[in-house]
């Protein structure tokens, strides 16, 4: 209905807001998320719509904000925890990948633990390597877990008023160089389902699957192949758990050729994931190896040429196209 | 969301008299002995059975004090504890036994047992991992205002993982209806309390973070549970509190466990600090029971807990289709088999 300019952070808020104003039970736990308004403002002025007992600043113990927002989602709240950085997952592992991913199934289904865990992760701020990893893959490793990771404003929006209403818990990874992407949408427009893909561009040539920020870079580099006569399918995953594969699987057969695009790093991450799949689901219709463009097997340094350079960008992945497409004929 | 409210059994014990606290304590002792015998028997299906003999006081004594609509959380020692927040033992000893008629259906066991409808919001095989829900407990509680309290139950072993001060100082920041609950009984696994910390004076710490704090001797049951209804009565009004039971843990960490570790002297006299026989022995010199009354309550208990086994053992396996369900919501698909996967795959024309 009404177009409007927000940005990806605006649309986050919103969705919040949005959350806690038709559902009371909707209580957001976390470090400087009250009268600070978040570490990334996004939760600025909550405190001042729904007061301190609903938008709860904590002390700094991550494993405990965690733990307090498995009891909480128990005992009937629909908690939203924060934890400002990805990084600091490590800290909370035992409470996310031991008590809130398997409550469920260790109780024998009696009860599940219907929280968001949101986050954001990723480079772009010269934030070193303790804050800005991509550590969806740990996520992704753990049974009971649901894990959304929005590219766009829409989806900003829509993607966490999903992730409120689901009955399992989801991991809501943000990524720190969109708060300030600004984006003309309609909210009331239809986006798929939770779950599903977004083909934000339709191509003959190869198939690019990736998630959050790397969409932006693929949809920049299908540009420049388009500019060479390659039409590339860029697939935006939206959702990691739950994963349609349908989609990619439906979509690659059409090409032939399909490319993963991570930022987190290349060895037993997503894409390796990613990548595995597509090789035995749609063996017959390769023509070519499914390659991988991820980051390096590093950490993230602070210097930017460092940290640019450590995870792909638009070049790399139109270069892995035109050698994917031409370079192995002339080899 | 149809999250299942707390609700709570009558026959649970809510009477703090020492005829009643006796029987609870004499259930929970003869429970364990027959979870020891389902071990030896080959038919229990984990391989981890913590037994609390030695400790009935703790979960007799503090749970005497909570009521219908509280929760709670224990640690992998907490079979006392359920029983005494009205579990039902059938069904716990055919979960410990990983049947499908068990609290869990087989998938919890010992270790992950729980029941929402009496609160329970889990035993947890990590230690320490239970106790932050309480915290999240108590924050839902002050949200609906429904007056219930949440109590974290753990061993001495947990005092030294981080998740207690962070969880307590939270409890004390927000003044939330939050009980932890200290059952020392000397051993983390195999190492002893004074082995483990300079300061062995276990609720000095969390008075340091603002809680209300005692030990008391878990010899004495009515000392206990004295000691859990005054301190209920203030987490129920909003002053979070810590409550160490002394106790000592009569045999192994686990049932294989001989604890060779352990001083035999120290063993004996450890043995002898026994809340049952403490708790019979005043029930008969108050002239409160007769010892022939007494023998036939425990002679009741054994049959109750005898039928546990037999009941047990009548009970089958879940059905292997049943270890895909429960990941996610049932509203959501079940993951895919890997032999079903594989078969896909390689499917030829």
């Amino acid at each position: 209905m009404a177009l409007q300019e927000l940005t990806y952070r605006d649309a986050l808020r919103k969705a919040l807001a949005d959350a806690m104003t038709e559902n009371p039970d909707v209580v957001i736990i976390g470090e400087e998320v009250g009268r600070y308004g978040g570490a990334y403002a996004v939760t600025k002025d909550l405190i001042k719509e729904f007061g301190g007992e609903r938008v709860i600043d904590t002390p700094i113990s991550e494993p405990a904000i965690v733990g307090a927002a498995v009891g909480a989602a128990l005992a009937g709240l629909r908690p939203v925890a924060e934890l400002m950085y990805v990084d600091f997952i490590g800290m909370t592992m035992d409470q996310l990948a031991n008590q809130a991913a398997k409550i469920r199934y260790m109780f024998g289904g009696q009860i599940g633990v219907p929280m968001v865990l949101r986050t954001q992760g990723g480079t772009g701020r010269s934030a070193g390597a303790q804050h800005s990893q991509s550590l969806e893959a740990y996520v992704m490793h753990t049974p009971g877990l649901r894990l959304a990771m929005p590219a766009t404003v829409a989806d900003a929006y829509h993607l966490l008023r999903q992730a409120l209403t689901k009955p399992d818990p989801v991991v809501f990874i943000e990524h720190k160089a969109l708060y300030t992407l600004k984006e003309t949408v309609d909210l009331d427009a239809p986006v798929p389902d939770w779950g599903k893909v977004a083909i934000r561009r339709q191509g003959r040539d190869l198939v690019i699957v990736t998630y959050s920020r790397q969409v932006h870079y693929a949809m920049e580099a299908a540009k420049k192949l388009a500019a060479q006569g390659i039409e590339a399918t860029v697939i935006d995953l939206r959702t990691l758990n739950p994963l349609d594969f349908d989609t990619i699987r439906a979509e690659v057969e059409k090409t032939g050729r399909a490319m993963v695009v991570s930022e987190g790093v290349m060895t037993a991450g997503v894409a390796a994931e990613l990548s595995a799949r597509i090789s035995e689901e749609c063996f017959d219709f390769l023509e070519d190896p499914v390659i991988r463009v991820a980051g390096e097997d590093i950490p993230i340094s602070v210097s930017t040429v460092l940290e640019t350079g450590s995870v792909p960008g638009p070049q790399l992945i139109v270069d892995t196209a035109l050698k994917l497409l031409t370079g192995r004929v002339a080899a | 969301m149809n999250q299942p409210q707390a609700v709570h059994r009558a026959d649970a014990a809510s009477n703090t008299d020492l005829p009643q606290l006796y029987r609870m304590m004499r259930r929970i002792r003869t429970f364990e002995e027959r979870v020891g015998e389902l071990f030896v028997r080959g038919q229990s299906a984990g391989s981890m059975l913590h037994l609390s003999i030695g400790e009935e006081s703790a979960a007799a004594g503090v749970c005497a004090a909570m009521r219908e609509g509280d929760t709670f959380t224990t640690h992998h020692r907490g079979h006392g504890i359920f029983l005494a927040r009205g579990a039902d033992p059938n069904r716990m000893m055919a979960e410990i036994g990983g049947k499908e008629a068990g609290y869990c259906h087989g998938k919890g066991g010992s270790m992950h047992i729980a029941d929402m409808g009496l609160g329970h919001l889990g035993a947890n095989a990590i230690v320490g991992g239970g106790i932050p829900a309480v915290v999240g407990a108590g924050l839902a509680a002050r949200h609906k205002k429904s007056g219930a309290i949440s109590a974290a139950f753990f061993g001495d072993g947990a005092t030294g993982q981080g998740i207690l001060y962070e969880s307590m100082n939270m409890a004390a920041l927000w003044q939330l209806p939050c009980l932890f609950v200290c059952i020392n009984n000397q051993y983390g696994m195999g190492t002893r309390i004074d082995q483990a910390t300079a300061n062995p004076r276990l609720h000095e710490r969390a008075q340091a973070f603002g809680l209300a704090a005692e030990t008391v001797d878990g010899l004495d049951v009515e000392a206990v549970a004295e000691a859990g209804r005054r301190l209920v009565d203030g987490v129920r009004a909003g002053k979070p509190a810590f409550l160490v039971v002394d106790c000592y843990r009569f045999y192994g960490h686990a049932r294989k466990d001989k604890s060779p570790y352990r001083d035999p002297v120290e063993e004996e006299q450890g043995r002898n600090k026994d809340p049952v026989a403490f708790a019979r022995n005043a029930l008969i010199s108050r002239k409160l029971a007769e010892e022939s009354a007494l023998d036939a309550l425990d002679a009741e208990v054994a049959a109750e807990m005898d039928a546990t086994i037999d009941f047990t053992v009548a009970q089958h396996e879940p059905p292997l289709s049943s270890m895909f369900r429960d990941v996610y919501a049932p509203t959501e698909p079940e993951p895919e088999p890997v032999r079903s996967r594989i078969d896909r795959i390689l499917a030829r024309a």
